[in-house]
C-alpha cells in the first residue's frame, strides 16, 4: 500500500461521511419545511424514505427477481430445469443431504452442550470467566475460526511429525494420520464441529440468562422434597426455560442453514462437503449458472421460512403472556 | 421493557409452577442423596473445566504458533514449545509490513475493513433510527402494516438478493464510480460505495425493528411537550430521540460492527477482491487458498483479523451481548 493509496482511502471515507451527512441534513431540512397541507404525511414520508428505498432496492426487488430467475434458463425462457438439476444430479443431491446433516447436528449439539455448561457453572466461582471462554468464538469471524481449525486438522504425510493436533493425538494412540478434510464423510462432520464451536457460546449465554430467571423458590422447594439434581433439572429448570430453548434452537438452525464461510474457507465445497449456501455462490458467481444459483437460494428461503414463522409465533405468544 | 428484545427472554412461569407441584411428592431427603449431590457438583466442575479447555485449545494453539519461527511451525507441534523453544515477531512483520508482492500485505486490507465497517455501520444506524422514529411517533393507519412488512423482510436470506443486486450495482453504480475516478484520480475505480450500500441494505430490517422497540418506549409526554413548544420533527429526532436512544444505538452499532467486520459473503461479491477494497476476512480466505501450507503467515494473519473484534468484545461485552442476543436472527 503506497501513501497515495492510503490517502485515496481516507479521502473516500471523508467524502462518504460528508455526502452522507449532507444527504441526511438536506432531508431533515426538507422535512421541516414540508408544505402545510398534509404536513404529517410528508414528514412521515421523509423519515421513512431512505430506509424504504434501500429495502426496496436491496431486498424486495432482488428477492422477487431471484424467485423469477430460478424458473428461467440462460436464454430467459421459462423452465423447471434448475430444480430438476437440483434433485437429480448426484453432486447437487449431496449438497442438499449435507445441509440436512448440518441442520440435524449443529442445533442439537450446540444447545445441549451450551445448556449443560450453563447449568454446571451456574452460581459457581468464576462463572463470569467460564462464560467468556465459551463465548469468545462468537466474536471471531467464521474465516478466522476456519483457519484456527484448519491448523487442528492439518495433515503431514509419512513419518514426519504431525503439527495438527488431531493427527498428533491419533498418532500418539498408534493410529495412522488421516487427511481429515479430504476424507468423505468425516470431513463434513469436522466442519460441523467448527460451527458447534462457534454457536455453543451463544446458546450458553442465552440459556444461562434464562436459568437465572427460574424462581429459586421452586428449585428450593424441589430440593426440600428430596429430589436429586437431575430430577430438579428435568422437572423444574427445563420447563422453566422452554421458551428460551426454542429461541436458541431455531436461531442456531437458521444460522446453520445459511452457513457459507466455513465451507468456503475450509474446502470450498470440494470432497463432497458442499452445502446449499456455498453451492449457491459457486453456481451463481463462479460457474455463471445464475438460474441454478437462484433455485438454490429459493430452496434456502423455503427451508428457513417455517423455522422463522415458528420462532416469531413463539416470541409473540410469550409477549402476550406477559 | 428493556431496550433490546432478548433481555426479555421468556419464562413460562405457570407451567413451571405446575411441574414443581408435581415433583413435590418425590422421595425424602437422605444422607445418600446429599453425598450424591456433592458428587454431582464435583462432576459438574470437572465437566465444565474440560469443556472450557476444549474450547480454548484451538485458539491457544494458533496464538502460540503465530509467535514461533516458520521452521519450527513446519516441523514440530506447538504443544512441544518447551522442547523446541523459539520466539519471533517476524511472522507479524511479514504479514503486516513486508512490501514484497508475494507477502500478504495485510495493512491495506485492515484499512479497508475499518473503512467498510465505519460507514457500513453508520448509514444503517442513522437511516434505521429515522425510520424507527417515524414508525413509532408519526401516526398513520397503514404505517403499522408497513412496519410488519419491514419486520418480515428479515426472513429473506442474503443469498436471495445477491445476483440481482450485483446487476443493479453494475448498471447504476459502476458508471458513477468511473466518473468519480476521472474527477479524483486518487480514488480508485473500485471503491467502497457498493459495500457500504449493501451492508446498509442488509442491516436495515433488523436495525429498524430493534430501534423501534426502544424508541417507541420513550415517554410520549416528552415528545408531546417538545412538539407543543413548536419543535419540528427534525429537532425532536436529533435533540430528544437520538440522545435518549443511545444505549440501544450502541448495542446495535456494536452488533453491526462485528457483523460487517466478520463478513465474507458480501465482500466476495461486491468488493472485486483487490487491495483497493477487499476487507481482511476476504484476504485471509484467499491466503488459505493460495498459501495454505505457510502456517507462519496464516497463524499471524488470522490472529490479526480476529484481534479487533475480540478487543471490542472484551471492552464492550455488556453491550455486545445485548446486541448479539437481539440480532441473532440476522443474515
Amino acid at each position: 500500500m503506497t501513501t497515495a493509496d492510503l490517502l485515496g482511502k481516507i479521502l473516500q471515507v471523508v467524502m462518504g461521511l460528508a455526502v452522507f451527512a449532507a444527504v441526511v441534513g438536506l432531508l431533515i431540512f426538507l422535512i421541516d419545511k414540508a408544505p402545510k397541507k398534509g404536513r404529517d404525511y410528508w414528514q412521515l414520508a421523509g423519515f421513512l424514505a431512505p430506509a424504504m428505498i434501500f429495502l426496496a432496492v436491496g431486498l424486495v426487488y432482488p428477492a422477487i427477481r431471484t424467485g423469477i430467475l430460478a424458473f428461467q434458463d440462460k436464454g430467459g425462457d421459462w423452465t423447471f430445469d434448475n430444480f430438476v438439476w437440483m434433485f437429480t444430479q448426484p453432486a447437487a443431491i449431496r449438497t442438499l443431504i449435507n445441509t440436512i446433516v448440518w441442520v440435524a447436528l449443529v442445533p442439537v449439539i450446540s444447545t445441549a452442550i451450551g445448556l449443560a455448561y450453563a447449568m454446571f457453572i451456574d452460581r459457581s466461582r468464576g462463572e463470569k470467566f467460564y462464560k467468556v471462554i465459551l463465548f469468545m468464538p462468537i466474536a471471531i469471524s467464521f474465516v478466522g475460526a476456519s483457519v484456527i481449525w484448519r491448523f487442528v486438522y492439518e495433515y503431514r504425510s509419512g513419518d514426519r511429525e504431525q503439527i495438527g493436533l488431531l493427527n498428533a493425538i491419533v498418532v500418539a494412540f498408534g493410529g495412522d494420520p488421516v487427511q481429515w478434510l479430504q476424507t468423505d464423510p468425516i470431513n463434513t462432520i469436522l466442519l460441523i464441529v467448527i460451527m458447534i464451536w462457534i454457536q455453543t457460546g451463544f446458546a450458553m449465554v442465552l440459556l444461562s440468562a434464562a436459568i437465572k430467571g427460574v424462581p429459586s423458590e421452586q428449585i428450593e422447594a424441589a430440593q426440600l422434597d428430596g429430589t436429586n439434581a437431575w430430577q430438579r433439572f428435568m422437572n423444574v429448570t427445563v420447563p422453566g426455560i422452554r421458551g428460551s430453548l426454542v429461541v436458541v434452537f431455531t436461531t442456531i438452525s437458521i444460522a446453520t442453514l445459511k452457513v457459507f464461510d466455513i465451507v468456503r474457507t475450509m474446502t470450498a465445497g470440494n470432497f463432497n462437503t458442499s452445502v446449499v449456501a456455498n453451492e449457491m455462490y459457486t453456481q451463481a458467481f463462479r460457474a455463471s449458472e445464475v438460474g441454478r444459483g437462484s433455485a438454490l437460494a429459493l430452496i434456502l428461503f423455503v427451508m428457513v421460512l417455517p423455522i422463522v414463522i415458528y420462532n416469531v409465533n413463539v416470541l409473540r405468544k410469550q409477549r402476550e403472556i406477559r | 421493557m428493556s431496550s433490546v428484545a432478548p433481555a426479555e427472554l421468556p419464562i413460562d412461569r405457570e407451567l413451571a409452577d405446575g411441574e414443581a407441584a408435581e415433583i413435590a411428592e418425590h422421595e425424602p431427603s437422605t444422607k445418600a442423596g446429599r453425598v450424591k449431590k456433592r458428587l454431582t457438583s464435583r462432576t459438574a466442575t470437572i465437566a465444565s473445566i474440560v469443556i472450557a479447555v476444549l474450547w480454548t485449545i484451538p485458539t491457544f494453539g494458533l496464538l502460540i504458533s503465530s509467535f514461533r519461527p516458520a521452521e519450527l511451525i513446519r516441523t514440530t507441534g506447538w504443544w512441544t514449545i518447551f522442547q523446541n523453544p523459539g520466539f519471533t515477531l517476524e511472522n507479524y512483520q511479514d504479514v503486516l509490513f513486508s512490501a514484497s508482492s508475494s507477502s500478504p500485505q495485510l495493512g491495506a486490507y485492515i484499512v479497508n475493513s475499518i473503512a467498510i465497517t465505519l460507514l457500513g455501520t453508520l448509514i444503517t444506524l442513522v437511516f434505521a433510527a429515522m425510520a424507527a422514529y417515524a414508525f413509532a411517533w408519526i401516526k398513520f393507519k397503514w404505517v403499522n402494516w408497513l412496519f410488519i412488512f419491514v419486520f418480515a423482510l428479515q426472513i429473506i436470506p442474503l443469498q436471495m438478493s445477491l445476483v440481482p443486486l450485483l446487476q443493479i450495482f453494475s448498471t447504476v453504480l459502476r458508471p458513477m464510480q468511473a466518473w468519480l475516478h476521472d474527477i479524483v484520480p486518487i480514488i480508485p475505480e473500485q471503491n467502497y460505495l457498493p459495500l457500504w450500500l449493501a451492508h446498509a441494505m442488509f442491516g436495515l430490517p433488523l436495525a429498524i425493528f430493534l430501534l423501534h422497540n426502544f424508541i417507541s418506549d420513550i415517554p410520549g409526554d416528552v415528545i408531546e411537550a417538545a412538539r407543543v413548544d413548536g419543535a419540528t420533527h427534525g429537532q425532536v429526532f436529533f435533540r430528544i430521540v437520538l440522545p435518549l436512544a443511545t444505549p440501544a444505538l450502541a448495542s446495535f452499532a456494536i452488533f453491526q460492527f462485528i457483523w460487517v467486520w466478520n463478513d465474507l459473503l458480501v465482500a466476495l461479491i461486491f468488493s472485486g477482491g483487490t487491495q483497493d477494497v477487499a476487507p481482511i476476512t476476504q484476504r485471509l480466505a484467499e491466503l488459505v487458498g493460495t498459501r495454505g501450507q505457510d502456517w507462519q503467515l496464516l497463524t499471524a494473519a488470522a490472529f490479526i483479523s480476529i484481534i479487533i473484534p475480540l478487543i471490542v468484545f472484551f471492552s464492550l461485552q455488556r453491550y455486545f451481548v445485548r446486541g448479539l442476543l437481539a440480532g441473532a436472527t440476522k443474515g
